[in-house]
């Protein structure tokens, strides 16, 4: 079935479809319509979902994180400074090995307050121990979210985990996609039940010890485990998926990679961006190619070395700063992949597209034509760069 | 529970907090906790909530958790929105029978937890109204990162952050009437109560919190040996002396009508209750009388406007 | 299910519990708390009336109850801190110096 819907609102259907026990409901722009969205179905009687008003995102995820403890299904919904709020628990509920659900639309951090798209909120999160999913368009947040649970729920994995979008860029912007019948849905993700809940009869059950130096590191081995666990679940979900959609999702989506020279390596909408780049370079006979990475957490570095080992220069394109002075994080992340690459492309790293900055194909060609001459010079020139920003110097 | 509270009927049920936790030697949260914990039926479970405190370090610490009950302990600030979380679970459990029995939700949480960090999920968790009871151990400080002023500590009061000095005499303000604050949000039920005689008033304000449905409160009185600075056998003593003084007085306020429970036949001067704690012995120094007289003033205002609030 | 039992400090990661979830009741019980002692209470049964006023006082819970009687001292569990020897009325509870039981 098609359907012309925001991503808010297609996050929003999904959840209805999955219909949870428990909601915890803040809101915080762009990601305000999926509470407000969800809120209706609940008026109208379409869910069974206890929808709690909480009164700040950090007993949003407190909510989430108890409930989930209880023995039931628990999702949320917010944005940067909501998510930052959330930040300390966001590791409890990891640590917990509780698979929550959370729909992050991406927006810029604080300060200066800005509402637009970046992606400093969850990359500020990639250490909490969640699994990440990104989506470049509505279809892909709409399809991400109902996969979010046969992964985090998976007995080996047990992680809570967080599908993002680029706020108003997808949250906002109405597109068709076909979406599932709700039967079909429900079988996927099934029922949850966990060995034990706090709410079990026959025992109880304590969550959120205090542990002394003996223990802490051996639990967060446990959890170490379960996040490299989680990247073998990711693909048998994906599969599974794929099965009941014929929509197909892996790890990295490879577009143009086959015989690519130049490539791109970067996350969400931008992606459609530089899709469109890519294919002008190709009908000028440029080998170009984008990886575009959907599960950032847990990072495929194995993959993505083999992805890019036929290239020669590779742009990675961060959409949020990290402010290490060395680059963004996906930078950081994709070098530290190919380090053990016999042969390794040159590799730059383009900050770009902060608090909402745009970015057109037109940018995305310069970005290429700047692999070409390294290519061309052997020289890189900057390692580190930025682009889109108003400067007296010229950009690179 | 029949009509009349029977100690030796409820000392017969089987302990919801065990022994072997760490609380310190002569701790009232542990007095405290197991008092509210006895107040549940027995064939009822319970699922218990808690913010990081002296109590959840010492009761959970791993593997030992000293609750036969099911427990939850997430972070300092939130143990009611954990609470509502666990209740909503509940709710939509039960929609769905995939939970059996009575399962009642009971938060325990320090003055920390409650009066200031806490302070704004426990107020929300009580507007939205979840069917939950939060009880606050008040011991009058963060005593678990070792007895630093929270707003529950009483004027003049010995903490690490209020110091005795030439330039300070200990905590600045008045204590925050948090119990005041929960009435003020017109809950079904809302108690101050302490560790005393034979629990009868812990015990049944703790009933009736568990089983009014809807958001209940309770303020519990918590003497902490180590940070008032007083012998740790004397926890009885001290608590009675807190109730006769009128520094702490029981009462309760049921769907709005505030009920007195405790008038002492003689009415102590505060000092009787400042004099055995070590946090207070600056004010008998020579020079500050004035001290004593503040104390005995505020603790005088607020119990006139209790006896006309609850019409004594 | 892991026991709290199997658990120790020597315990190695793969056998412990994911997310430090413990699964029985009260397996606080386990752990001897008795050491801890610097006075110890006697229990003088013969002139204890079982009026269990001592045993709510008890921040430990350390004196059982069965039967309508109160029982001897939980001495693995008791702390001596001297609470109730000062809130039983009758002379059924006296501290004496030292950690052993007496």
């Amino acid at each position: 079935m098609s359907k012309p819907l925001s991503g808010n609102e297609a996050v929003a259907y999904a959840m209805k479809q999955i219909n949870p026990d428990v909601m915890g409901a803040f809101p915080i722009t762009p990601s305000t319509e999926i509470p407000e969205y969800f809120a209706q179905y609940v008026a109208d009687g379409e869910v069974n979902t206890e929808y709690v008003t909480v009164e700040s995102e950090h007993s949003s995820m407190s909510v989430c994180i108890a409930a989930q403890a209880a023995g039931a299904r628990s999702v949320s919904a917010t944005s940067s400074c909501g998510l930052a709020l959330m930040y300390e628990l966001l590791y409890v509920a990891a640590s917990c090995r509780l698979p929550i659900t959370l729909a992050c639309v991406n927006r810029a951090l604080s300060g200066p307050i800005n509402i637009n798209a970046d992606h400093s909120d969850s990359m500020g999160a990639r250490d909490s121990g969640w699994i990440q999913i990104y989506a470049e368009n509505n279809q892909e947040a709409y399809d991400n979210f109902i996969m979010a649970m046969p992964i985090g729920e998976a007995p080996g994995v047990r992680l809570p985990v967080m599908t993002c979008m680029d706020g108003f860029i997808t949250s906002h912007a109405v597109e068709n996609i076909e979406l599932l019948e709700t039967d079909a849905v429900r079988k996927f993700i099934g029922e949850y039940n966990p060995d034990n809940y706090l709410l079990k009869k026959e025992n109880p059950l304590a969550v959120g010890p205090y542990d002394v130096s003996p223990y802490y590191m051996e639990h967060k081995m446990l959890q170490a485990e379960a996040m490299k666990a989680a990247k073998v679940r990711i693909l048998e979900v994906a599969a599974a998926f794929e099965n009941i959609s014929g929509r197909h999702y892996s790890l990295f989506e490879e577009y143009r990679m086959e015989d690519a020279q130049l490539a791109l390596v970067l996350i969400g909408s931008s992606a459609g961006t530089a899709k469109a780049a890519v294919d002008k370079l190709r009908e000028d006979g440029v080998k170009a190619g984008l990886i575009k990475i959907r599960i950032f957490r847990p990072f495929p570095g194995e993959e993505l070395a083999r992805a890019l080992a036929g290239t020669r220069a590779v742009a990675v394109m961060d959409k949020s700063e990290g402010f290490s002075a060395n680059g963004g994080p996906l930078f950081a992340e994709t070098r530290s992949a190919l380090y053990d690459l016999k042969e390794r492309p040159y590799l730059i790293n383009i900050v770009y597209g902060l608090g909402g900055r745009d970015i057109k194909v037109g940018d995305i060609e310069k970005v290429f034509d700047r692999l070409m001459d390294i290519t061309v010079t052997g020289e890189i020139g900057p390692v580190y760069s930025h682009i889109g920003q108003r400067s007296k110097e010229d950009i690179v | 529970m029949s009509t009349v509270y029977n100690l030796k009927r409820e000392v017969e049920k089987p302990v919801r907090l065990t022994g072997g936790h760490r609380l310190c030697a002569g701790c009232g949260a542990g007095v405290v906790v197991a008092g509210v914990l006895r107040a549940l039926d027995q064939e009822d479970r319970a699922v218990v909530v808690n913010a990081t405190s002296c109590l959840e370090v010492s009761t959970f610490m791993y593997p030992y958790t000293a609750y036969t009950d099911s427990y939850i302990h997430l972070a300092f600030e939130n143990a009611a929105a954990a609470c509502s979380g666990v209740e909503a679970a509940y709710n939509a459990l039960k929609r769905r029978s995939k939970v059996e029995g009575t399962v009642k939700f009971i938060t325990f949480a320090g003055d920390g937890g409650t009066y200031d960090i806490g302070f704004q999920s426990l107020s929300g968790a009580m507007e939205r109204g979840h069917d939950m009871v939060y009880v606050c151990y008040d011991n009058e400080a963060y005593m678990n990162t070792g007895i630093q002023r929270s707003s529950s500590t009483p004027l003049f009061a010995r903490t690490t952050t209020t110091p005795i000095g030439s330039a300070g005499q200990g905590k600045k303000q008045n204590k925050k009437d948090l119990t005041e604050i929960l009435v003020a949000h017109n809950i079904p039920y809302v108690a101050q109560t302490a560790p005393l005689g034979n629990f009868k008033d812990l015990h049944t304000k703790s009933y009736k919190a568990i089983y009014t449905e809807g958001p209940c409160f309770l303020n519990v009185l918590s003497p902490c040996p180590r940070g008032w600075d007083y012998p740790m056998a004397m926890l009885a003593e001290i608590t009675k002396l807190a109730v006769d003084t009128c520094v702490w007085p029981l009462y309760e306020v049921e769907e709005g009508v505030w009920r007195l429970s405790y008038i002492p036949k003689k009415k102590l001067p505060v000092e009787d209750f400042l004099r055995p704690q070590g946090r207070f012995s600056h004010m008998f120094k020579k020079g500050n009388e004035w001290m004593l007289e503040a104390a005995q003033q505020y603790v005088d205002q607020k119990w006139e406007r209790l006896l006309q609030h609850t019409g004594a | 299910m892991i026991s709290a039992k199997d658990i120790n400090e020597r315990t190695p990661w793969q056998d412990l519990t994911p997310g430090g979830e413990i699964y029985e009741p009260g397996t606080a019980r386990f752990f001897d708390t008795g050491t801890w002692r610097t006075n110890t209470p006697v229990f003088h049964a013969e002139a204890c009336k079982h009026c269990m006023l001592c045993v709510p006082f008890c921040p430990d819970s350390a004196i059982p109850v069965k039967d309508g009687k109160r029982l001897d001292f939980d001495y693995m569990h008791c702390k001596g801190c001297g609470i109730c020897e000062n809130v039983c009325p009758f002379p059924a509870i006296t501290m004496v110096s030292g950690g052993a039981i007496k």
